[in-house]
């Protein structure tokens, strides 16, 4: 039972992931491998302000988005109008400037050691601590993320990103603020994904960097190719599916030290499977990176 | 007559290719301007520079009174200018129907605020499109394909589809290049009837096309250009009359 919910939170807190991922590159058709420094960000805001000022979970998970938010405006402001490769390199900069952030501003992040002995989360004055509890914590917030991942995933809204990731210059030419959307999709994306970090972070109580390296973006978008880009439900479908794959090694009862190697591989081998058979995903409409703008 | 738009000195050339070359030109509201000539004269360029997607090298171009060099494309867009693409372009993997609710201006729902703040407004707003929409689409004969993913019509459905998308975005400018190229004679005749019919709508249009009987039929005044440079201007008959006109037509 306690294994159960535990696998569930995890699936939770990348279903959240996976959901901030596809706003930009399922929508939009934007790659950016970034998402894991938002999440770092959102997780590391959470855990200093609940360790320094004590300061209650919804505060900070309210604090945690508005700061990552801020940080996708000024960090997509610039990045958005770069395209394909570039946008790439902009938001892979991002990335390793955040994590050196993580790993050497020692005095707030804990340094390569982390912050530890985060408070549990209390909810009408009783602590979750027990991975059910924190399950229906997980399950609420996801359904708040869905929901407005729905709003967004639906016309008239939609139709721009749409537009945009299929023909960005007929987009404008259509009177669309192509920068405009760009960046309303990357500030809410980023917010959503610091709101995962905060989740992490007072599920785990601890935190430190190799949860938040450029390999956790691309395995956030490995859970949005694999479950299928642009497609609302997409991401939660990619989050079940990788998060549980490994798991069938433990039921085979491969050695843990072991499944981590197998781990990486099953998660390469699901991504070029989905390349190579399946671009639009499991349950997705839109084959990314296969449908660039005409020159 | 006054105008509504008005192009001055524009020049625009790429390494060595002249494109443009001091062009100038102006379109009265309500009116049909033919423009005529060769493979590579510098007609799709002219449409770039006015929709924004090229900077000209110099001279200047204005709509309503404001000057159009230099505005960002989505802004010149929303002024009222919609164009059509020589080799067809609409965006392929939505419906019809959600190509010409595309090209609607200023819909509250394109903004993130009132997605969640003012969804009302967006819903009413949304209908109201939708409506206007099946009705335009209705009007040119695609209604029954108004859910049809816009790749699975025929090219002359299509090259119909950018022109009601460009009815949708109420422009008073349309720039319509070759919008009968290349389709069946009675495609090409819906098509020629809707730019017929746009003065009617205090609508106006600058339309390329080789089928010089096509655009004689619908065009109130004729340029013909070569090599960047406006070569005659004038009614319909004096143009396609002139010996430079003609002498580039019997090539
Ligand atoms: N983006 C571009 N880059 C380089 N050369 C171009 C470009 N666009 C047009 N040209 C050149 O400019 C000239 C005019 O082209 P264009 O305006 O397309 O002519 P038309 O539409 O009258 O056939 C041609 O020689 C063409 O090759
Ligand atoms: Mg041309």
């Amino acid at each position: 039972m306690e294994y159960a919910a535990h696998i569930l939170v995890v699936i939770g807190i990348y279903a959240i992931l996976g959901l901030s991922m596809n706003l930009i590159a399922g929508f939009a058709g934007l790659l950016s491998v970034a998402q894991a420094g938002f999440y770092g960000v959102g997780a590391y805001v959470a855990a200093f302000l609940a360790l320094q000022f004590h300061t209650p979970f919804v505060l900070n998970l309210t604090v945690s988005a508005v700061v990552a938010g801020g940080l996708g405006f000024v960090v997509g402001g610039p990045s958005l109008r770069l395209r394909g490769d570039y946008l790439v390199i902009a938001t892979f900069s991002f990335q390793v400037i955040v994590l050196g952030v993580f790993t050497n501003w020692t005095s707030v992040t804990g340094g390569p050691m982390g912050l530890y002995g985060i408070p549990p989360v209390h909810v009408l004055g009783s602590a979750i601590t027990s991975p059910l509890g924190f399950l229906v914590l997980v399950a609420a917030t996801a359904a708040i993320v869905l929901w407005i991942a729905s709003r967004l995933a639906r016309p008239p809204f939609v139709r721009t990103p749409k537009a945009i990731r299929e023909d960005h210059v007929l987009a404008a030419v259509r009177g669309k603020n192509v920068a405009r959307t760009k960046l309303s999709l990357f500030v809410v994306s980023s917010a959503m994904a610091a709101v995962a970090g905060v989740l992490n972070t007072y599920y785990m109580r601890f935190i430190d960097p190799s949860s938040f390296t450029v390999m956790e973006s691309i395995f956030i978008i490995t859970i949005v190719i694999v479950g299928g880009a642009g497609n609302l439900y997409g991401p939660i479908v990619g989050a079940v599916v990788l998060v549980l794959l490994p798991e069938i090694l433990r039921l085979m009862g491969i050695p843990s030290a072991a499944a981590a190697n197998i781990r990486q591989i099953l998660y390469g081998l699901a991504l070029v499977a989905c390349m190579l058979w399946r671009p639009q995903g499991l349950i997705g409409e839109y084959a990314f990176g296969r449908e660039a703008t005409p020159k | 007559m006054t105008s509504l738009v008005g192009m001055q000195s524009l020049s625009k050339h790429f390494n060595g290719v002249v494109a443009l070359a001091d062009f100038s030109c102006a379109v009265a509201e309500r009116e049909i301007l033919g423009l005529l000539g060769p493979n590579g004269a510098g007609k799709t360029t002219l449409f770039n520079v006015l929709t924004g997607l090229l900077a000209p090298d110099s001279g200047a171009a204005d709509f309503k009174g404001t000057a159009l060099i230099g505005r960002p494309v989505h802004k010149i867009a929303n002024l009222g200018i919609a164009r059509t693409f020589q080799n067809l372009r609409l965006i392929r993997r939505i419906t019809v129907l959600e190509n010409v609710l595309l090209c609607f201006k200023n819909q509250p729902g394109e903004n993130l605020f009132n997605v969640f703040f003012r969804p009302g407004l967006c819903k009413r707003h949304e209908a109201g499109i939708r409506e206007k929409a099946l009705e335009l689409l209705q009007t040119a004969g695609l209604a029954d394909k108004a859910n049809d993913l816009a790749d699975n019509l025929s090219y002359g459905q299509q090259k119909l589809l950018s022109i009601v998308c460009c009815l949708a975005a109420d422009a008073d400018l349309l720039l319509l290049d070759e919008p009968i190229a290349g389709i069946a004679p009675e495609m090409a005749e819906r098509i020629l009837a809707i730019i017929a019919d746009l003065p009617n709508q205090g609508k106006s249009a600058i339309v390329i096309e080789h089928d010089i009987d096509a655009l004689k039929g619908i065009a109130h005044r004729m340029i013909f250009m070569d090599a960047g440079r406006k070569i005659c201007e004038g009614a319909p008959d004096d143009v396609l009359n002139d010996p430079r006109v003609i002498e580039a037509y019997l090539d």
